[in-house]
């Protein structure tokens, strides 16, 4: 079909609760090719993670992917059984879940959580075959062959998360989404571990979604970034056009609210709250707090669409 | 010129063995507030201290002194006064709050202990005030319960409760690290006007040079329990010379295309049993013999900054102890 390893259209994930419709993600688009590293930022309850959950179908009610497409390659994947998704889950698509600490089962060891998930997809291999992929997926992570008979409170915080990630590229998956994967390390043990993940991207030549709200680690790691507020894209481009050319002023905002070396004790906020995704207001979500709001704003929601090859936007601002 | 706080020699061992601060000296002044930042990885010891200087950690050597006096010794009075005078911003805006109780109980609480009004229409001035000078709006916060809160404005809401106390000393752990970063800024603002309006001393706790780069005026960057470098946060940052300080300025991701992170190797300890010496030997790039035999003094590398580190040898000497008088040779410069 293409040459896209995934593709995501038009997609809708509502969760229906009593007190209203919350619109988690609302007509979200765009695809990802092999080898690529796209950056997801916003801030929380913005739906990056809601998005993360609905790639791997895992969305649970009162939630519901409410419409659009996911094509992992030639398969849709918001037409499949639950079980069909089960099998795809961790072989072609896994994740790196936020907060290692607490993802890991405290009482089996290292060794047989990574295990465990292949057993789970029939791989057809011997419980020696498959230990010989658990010591490779830990060579694969830099971690001691020893840590295998380990648990996991005799690991540290790093060393969980690299057990993380063995688990999650052990059946070497196409898409690894990577949810704020060093939200909790500090910063040498947040480079060691990024420098991991994107060293694996590179061997297994698969496709990396990484979530958060750090740009800064966006600038360093991603190719291409895009910018959710209110469970909307704001904006998509390469990392140089978002930084350098952002089209958003919810792009421009965050970027310049960023602290940088050189203009030291320079604050600058993002005036204003995130509005409820269960009660958003008209037109485009951004206008309530936007400094450039125009009339047409606060009536219309802007189109998406691609001002420049691959840099796109949803901002009044730049319709003619 | 008294010191607000002063930390004299103080070691914290737990039962583990670990040790979590190591003779560390350290001391602020009562006339001259500046914000001083206290930066490390996780394990550095930087939580402690902040425990320690707030009393609630009593350290297995050493004194602490608050104004002079021990805080082990300070009268029922004195302690009272030492209670209002100190106050804490901890970083989990979700942990520090009961959820039976709105959003007020944790202003009214010390308004009324502290007898800070002497009427209920008093105190919710004072309330009001509070949250109005963090840019909370008072209207949108008092009698909601923490849950209807976000993480900001509950964080907010903590630096309010602190400034009620018109402190003189504000221990702020990790303040903004659990907060959305389009929102630390407006929090390191909050925390700027109280140091630069009502003259409050800070001690900023963090892992996050980047921030502690824009508010502070001066940092210790602890490894281990130790100081390795000290001095002006715009020297120590811009041109750090410890390479440890060096290995951390390294490993921040800038957001800044230009510049790439994670030039230098990381090394990989491989012997953590070893006892003397430079605590940082079994990672540095630069080790020398004489690392692994002592730890290496403080040696200054200007007025006011040091680092431990025998790659500055020819320099003179500070003595531990004097750690605090870098803070008198630098005047704060705001930008």
């Amino acid at each position: 079909m293409s040459d896209y390893v995934l593709q995501v259209k038009d997609l809708d994930v509502y969760y229906y609760t009593d007190a209203g419709i919350v619109y988690a993600n609302n007509k979200v688009n765009f695809d990802l090719k092999p080898n690529e590293r796209l950056g997801l930022v916003g801030e929380s309850g913005s739906g990056k993670s809601t998005m993360a959950l609905a790639l791997l179908r895992l969305i649970k009610p009162p939630g519901r992917i409410a419409g659009g497409e996911m094509w992992l390659e030639k398969t849709e994947l918001t037409h499949l059984s639950e079980e069909e998704m089960r099998q795809l889950r961790g072989r072609e698509i896994s994740m790196i879940p936020q907060g290692a600490m607490n993802s890991l089962n405290p009482i089996l060891r290292v060794k047989e959580q990574i295990i465990d998930a292949m057993l789970d997809h029939n791989l057809g291999l011997s419980q020696a075959a498959l230990e010989v992929r658990a010591y490779d997926a830990l060579d694969a992570v830099e971690l001691e062959r020893k840590v295998a008979t380990m648990y996991p409170h005799e690991l540290s915080g790093g060393m969980k998360q690299r057990v993380c990630i063995a688990i999650s590229i052990a059946m070497h998956p196409k898409v690894i989404i990577a949810d704020e994967p060093t939200s909790a390390l500090d910063v040498v043990t947040q480079r060691q571990v990024m420098q991991t993940i994107g060293r694996l991207q590179e061997q297994l030549g698969s496709a990396v979604i990484l979530i958060g709200h750090d740009m800064g680690l966006m600038a360093q790691f991603v190719n291409r970034m895009a910018v959710m507020y209110a469970g909307r894209f704001a904006e998509l481009g390469t990392v140089q056009d978002t930084f350098t050319g952002a089209l958003h002023p919810y792009t421009q905002l965050l970027i310049e609210s960023l602290p940088v070396l050189g203009h030291r004790g320079v604050f600058k906020g993002i005036p204003g709250i995130t509005p409820l995704l269960r009660d958003l207001p008209p037109g485009c979500v951004f206008h309530t707090r936007c400094p450039k709001v125009m009339d047409v704003c606060q009536r219309i929601v802007p189109t998406w669409r691609e001002y420049s090859k691959g840099h796109w936007a949803a901002c009044h601002l730049h319709e003619q | 010129m008294s010191n607000l706080l002063e930390l004299r020699n103080v070691t914290q061992r737990f039962k583990t063995g670990t040790i979590a601060v190591d003779n560390l000296s350290f001391y602020v002044e009562e006339d001259r507030p500046n914000i001083i930042a206290v930066a490390g990885e996780s394990g550095s010891g930087k939580t402690t201290l902040g425990l320690i200087a707030l009393g609630f950690l009593e350290p297995t050597q050493g004194q602490v002194l608050y104004k002079g006096k021990a805080v082990k010794t300070l009268t029922r009075q004195e302690r009272f006064a030492f209670r209002k005078e100190v106050q804490a911003v901890f970083q989990d805006p979700f942990a520090v709050y009961n959820p039976f109780y709105k959003v007020d109980h944790i202003m009214e609480v010390p308004i009324a202990n502290f007898k800070l009004a002497n009427s209920a229409a008093a105190a919710h001035r004072l309330m009001e005030e509070a949250l109005v000078s963090v840019g909370l709006r008072p209207e949108e916060t008092l009698g909601r319960f923490p849950h209807q809160l976000s993480g900001g404005q509950r964080q907010r809401l903590a630096v309010a409760r602190a400034l009620l106390m018109k402190p003189q000393l504000l221990i702020a752990d990790e303040p903004v690290s659990m907060v959305d970063a389009s929102l630390r800024a407006t929090i390191l603002e909050s925390l700027r006007q109280m140091n630069d309006q009502l003259g409050i001393t800070i001690l900023y706790i963090t892992h996050d040079l980047t921030t502690a780069y824009h508010v502070c005026d001066y940092i210790l960057i602890l490894y281990r329990g130790s100081v390795m470098e000290a001095g002006d946060v715009e020297s120590v940052i811009a041109d750090p010379q410890h390479p440890y300080t060096q290995l951390l300025i390294d490993s921040i991701p800038w957001p800044d295309l230009t510049r790439k992170w994670g030039q230098q190797e990381v090394i990989v300890e491989e012997d953590k049993s070893a006892k003397a010496g430079c605590k940082f030997a079994g990672r540095c790039p630069h080790v020398m013999a004489k690392c692994r035999q002592s730890a290496p003094p403080l040696y200054r590398l200007s007025d006011s900054r040091v680092a431990a580190c025998y790659l500055y040898e020819d320099q003179p000497q500070l003595a531990g102890e004097q750690l605090g008088k870098l803070l008198e040779m630098h005047q704060p410069v705001m930008a």
